[in-house]
């Protein structure tokens, strides 16, 4: 096969050119050129979902070396949803930042962008144990970059941390796949499924595996390195960081998870992320109604945001499909949903800093009659966050609750509804702040632009439109593919 | 497809669009705003009475959209829908005049105005849902968009209203979610009308289904404000005079009542749910809440939250008629919800008038104010009558239907607490029409507004004596075919007589 017949290559090709480019080119050339690649990663993403809903799973072989050796890559339904997640996440977060970051920040900002994103695109569609490992070294780098960038003395604090973190993540995970690669010769991912058999060493290589990819996804109680670098980092890339670069890990837990069986033969590791999901969602949820910064608030709602998404790991149960088909349905879709919302939600808050040009909730006095388009969507992508109807984040809380219950585990019903209480108060509490009269007469805050609040307002809607469309996801991720053979 | 079934849809968004139109309008397009308000209110009731039309036909609109693999958004109109959709969008018209009026010259209208239409937005979705997933959606984005309208003066008080709005209506939204969820995971989805699939079920599951039911009723209870859920309504008394009427007479506690008439009738069947012997708890608790709620109105000096604990009882009479085995009680629950609409729409109009015009907050101020706002002072006359439950005023209607309900349904206790309540209710409004009409005026009026109008300003006089003309037209006309009434004997034969 050749680079022209799949438009697979592609979505890693144009974002390494992005890269290379931009960093090459003179500033007025740069902007341009990442329109241009952003424009042909979305046909490039279009063309391929088409190709794989038209003819099921698609598979290529980079430079036409073949699987032991070469480079593999595997489009099914999952990973196409995800390469369209972070094209239209991206892609809205780049429009932002275009507005956003003034010049000399944007020479750094576009080719650590691409190359974020090219490391994104490499870890939805790698078919082998030993490519994810390279996306996720060049995601961190990129993304430990990116939270630097902002050079205050915080935000540097806070990327060395990150970079500590991810890094002994990576270790887990490098140390975790040798492991395998020893007890069964191969790297890719159907092969080890083909030839999985337990022992010692396996299980030892899915410990490690799991453990570092808990705390590259922030799973409480490892989410510490989190916080800091989200609520510190610059706005549009505290969007990408939340909306994204926590589910490329996500989605590695999850590929293994399923397709190497895992959930058939560790049934208490299974209730162990449930009970750290459960953690993770009244700690984070918790800890966001103490802050007095707008933007740590926001980091610590994805801190409980991926408890929701981990509670999709105990309801996969062996015994019943009906109830693993919708923990399945429910976890993805709430991971979209908290994507689209987070995105917005961040820029919104971003948004409302520019206005009142400080950091902290009693700033926001008076916003809500200043900027009603910002609050409005800062309000839309709360709806979903705290799973209300109508919303994705609702129909997605709905899955799993119909999937507890299916499944006889109640006490998630409990963890479901009360973590949504919680979310309703720390994102209330905020609205609340904004509702606050300046009491002086006369308002003198800044204003974004157009384009910033428009960007802002399109997540959050699709969030919202999400919870009405949801069909349409579930039917991706339902095609056929490695992963839903394994689904029980 | 016929044209007829787009007609539910329709109507919930005239109030949608408008409300996103009036959010983009910038704030000082006050003429605009207005005029877009009235156009979408007027083009609704013109909508409704088109559907009115349809339905009496015995054809049934229907719009419905798969959201979820096996679960449907359905909009749906049948009798019972158009009971509370005509009821919303007749008290919408007014509310809206009555707001522009009382919202004139203050800030943040755009706001105000915005959150006013998807308010009404939702109650339409509320009512032409079609099976409770689609009731539940609507149910929760009426809790949010009313919360911006809570606070909408920004001060502590409001504030803090907000938060325990908040905590009340959320905590019974997510019991409600509960019971739905676990309504759904037996028996999938059910559309309201198919009782006889939740029969198959109570059948199977006797026990799971009365905890479903009781979870149900709790989730829906807390916005009918029944006893001990009733707390928000009296704090909520921050909002303006608008809000108040939307919380108490169009939307929120309607919303409640309604979707436990929803669950009783088109979830259960009332004859289920009477042989599970599932209603019992509710006439009692019902009963409870009603002498309570005229008990506390008794001791309050303010006017509103007067009126606030008067809502909380005669909300209950509405569930008391609902829980009432028998197609008089039946009747009289479902046309309590409208009367009820009209009248406590009217005193909270003139409850509003009071207040700005003159500045009057508590009951002892009202003293000879008669005489200083006698168009007003008669509109709230007649809501306070029909309150009581005299004849020929609206509220005589329901209560007549409640009591020969009660005999009917063999729980003749019930027309003592009926009249210890009349009792009570007149014990807490004879004395406020005295002072409005017989007591001297005290010295000056705490804050008089200077106008040239002889009363108050004809937005906000009309709106107040339209209502208070209906509830006593629909009291006096009881027996011909456009009154609540008649509405109510329809549903009512439907409901029986399959």
């Amino acid at each position: 096969m050749s680079l022209m017949q799949s438009p697979m290559p592609w979505l890693l090709v144009i974002p390494l050119a992005g890269a290379t480019l931009t960093m090459l080119l003179p500033d007025r050339w740069r902007s341009a050129a990442s329109a241009l690649g952003i424009l042909s990663q979305l046909v490039a993403a279009l063309l391929l979902s088409y190709q794989v809903i038209q003819s099921g799973p698609q598979i290529y072989a980079m430079g036409n070396w073949q699987a032991p050796l070469g480079i593999a890559l595997r489009a099914d339904g999952l990973a196409m949803l995800f390469i369209l997640m972070s094209a239209l996440v991206s892609s809205l977060c780049a429009l932002y930042a275009q507005s956003y970051l003034k010049a000399e920040k944007r020479a750094n900002f576009w080719p650590l962008f691409w190359f974020l994103w090219a490391s994104l695109n490499g870890i939805w569609l790698a078919a082998d144990t030993f490519n994810l490992y390279v996306g996720l070294e060049l995601l961190t780098l990129a993304a430990v970059g990116l939270v630097a960038f902002a050079a205050d003395e915080r935000s540097l604090e806070a990327s060395i941390r990150y970079l500590y973190a991810a890094l002994l993540g990576s270790m887990g995970y490098l140390l975790g796949v040798a492991l395998l690669y020893g007890a069964h010769g191969t790297l890719a991912l159907d092969s080890l499924a083909e030839h999985w058999h337990w022992g010692p060493t396996s299980q030892v290589a899915v410990t490690l595996i799991v453990g570092g990819l808990l705390l590259k996804t922030a799973v409480f109680p490892l989410h510490t390195w989190l916080p800091p670098a989200h609520g510190g980092a610059l706005t549009p890339v505290s969007a990408l960081l939340s909306a994204l670069v926590i589910k490329a890990s996500f989605y590695m837990l999850l590929r293994f998870w399923i397709e190497l069986d895992i959930y058939r033969h560790l049934p208490s590791l299974s209730q162990l992320l449930g009970i750290l999901g459960a953690g993770a969602i009244f700690w984070g949820g918790w800890m966001a109604l103490r802050q007095q910064h707008l933007k740590w608030v926001v980091a610590y709602s994805t801190v409980a945001q991926i408890g929701y998404m981990l509670l999709m790991f105990p309801l996969l149960t062996a015994g019943q499909s009906d109830a693993s088909q919708l923990a399945y349905q429910g976890g993805i879709l709430m991971l979209l949903a908290h994507a689209l919302a987070k995105a917005g939600m961040f820029l919104a808050a971003g948004n409302l800093m520019i206005c009142t040009g400080k950091p902290d909730l009693q700033a926001l006095a008076g916003m809500s009659r200043y900027r009603p388009l910002t609050i409005f969507a800062f309000g839309l992508a709360g709806v979903s966050l705290m799973g209300l109807p109508p919303s994705g984040g609702f129909s997605a809380k709905w899955l799993l609750l119909q999937s507890s219950l299916l499944s006889g585990q109640w006490w998630w019903v409990v963890v479901l509804v009360l973590g949504s209480l919680l979310s309703a108060a720390y994102i209330f509490r905020v609205f609340a702040y904004t509702y606050r009269e300046t009491g002086e007469e006369g308002d003198r805050f800044a204003r974004p632009a157009l384009s910033m609040e428009l960007t802002a307002l399109t997540l959050s809607v699709a969030s919202i439109l999400l919870g009405f469309a949801a069909m349409l996801p579930l039917q991706l991720i339902s095609l056929p593919g490695p992963l839903m053979e394994a689904l029980p | 497809m016929n044209w007829t079934n787009s007609l539910p849809l329709a109507v919930l968004m005239t109030s949608f669009l408008a409300a996103m139109i009036i959010f983009m309008l910038p704030e000082s397009r006050h003429r605009l705003r207005s005029s877009i308000n009235i156009a979408a209110a007027c083009l609704k009731l013109v909508l409704i009475i088109l559907l009115l039309q349809v339905v009496l036909r015995q054809d049934y609109p229907e719009v419905s959209l798969e959201v979820l693999p096996g679960l449907s958004l359905i909009l749906r109109a049948d009798a019972l829908a158009m009971l509370f959709a005509g009821l919303s969008s007749v008290l919408w018209l007014f509310t809206t005049l009555y707001a522009i009026g009382y919202l004139e010259n203050s800030p943040n209208r755009s706001r105000f105005f915005g959150y006013f239409s998807l308010c009404v937005a939702s109650t339409m979705g509320i009512s032409l849902a079609g099976n409770l997933f689609t009731f539940l959606i609507f149910y929760e984005l009426l809790t949010l968009s009313t919360y911006p309208l809570v606070v909408h003066r920004g001060t502590e008080a409001s504030l803090r209203a907000g938060r325990t709005y908040l905590i009340y209506t959320l905590g019974g939204g997510v019991v409600l979610l509960v019971g739905v969820a676990a309504l759904y995971a037996l028996g999938g989805d059910i559309p309201f009308g198919n009782t006889e699939q939740t029969a198959a079920l109570v059948g199977t599951w006797p026990g799971w289904m009365a905890l479903i039911f009781a979870l149900l009723i709790a989730g829906l209870g807390v916005k009918a404000a029944i006893f001990p859920f009733h707390g928000w309504l009296p704090t909520a008394m921050v909002a303006p005079a608008p809000v108040s009427a939307l919380l108490h007479a169009v939307a929120v506690v309607k919303a409640g009542a309604f979707g436990i008439v929803r669950v009783v009738y088109d979830i259960y069947g009332i004859e289920l749910a009477w042989q599970q012997g599932l209603l019992w708890p509710l006439t009692l608790i019902a009963s409870f809440t009603i002498l309570y709620g005229s008990w506390r109105a008794l001791q309050q000096v303010d006017i509103k939250k007067r009126l606030a604990f008067s809502t909380v009882s005669q909300v209950s009479y509405i569930i008391l008629g609902i829980s009432l085995f028998g197609p008089l009680g039946t009747i009289g629950g479902l046309v309590h919800l409208l009367h009820q609409g009209l009248m406590k729409v009217t005193l909270f109009f003139c409850a509003g008038n009071y207040a700005e015009t003159l500045g009057i907050h508590k009951i002892h101020e009202l003293d000879g104010v008669g005489k200083r706002m006698p168009l007003t002072s008669a509109a709230f006359t007649l809501g306070a009558l029909g309150m009581i439950g005299l004849p020929p005023v609206a509220g005589f209607i329901s209560k007549w239907y409640l009591g020969t309900g009660a005999l009917e349904a063999g729980m003749d206790w019930v027309i003592l607490v009926l009249i210890s309540s009349s009792l009570l209710n007149a014990a807490y409004f004879l004395p406020v029409l005295q002072r409005i009409w017989f007591n001297p005026q005290q010295g000056d009026w705490p804050d008089e507004m200077i106008t040239r109008w002889r009363d108050t300003t004809p937005l906000l006089l009309i709106p107040a004596l339209v209502t208070a003309t209906l509830s006593l037209l629909a009291g006096l006309f009881a027996s011909s075919v456009l009154s609540p009434l008649s509405w109510a004997e329809l549903i009512t034969l439907r409901e029986y007589l399959p």
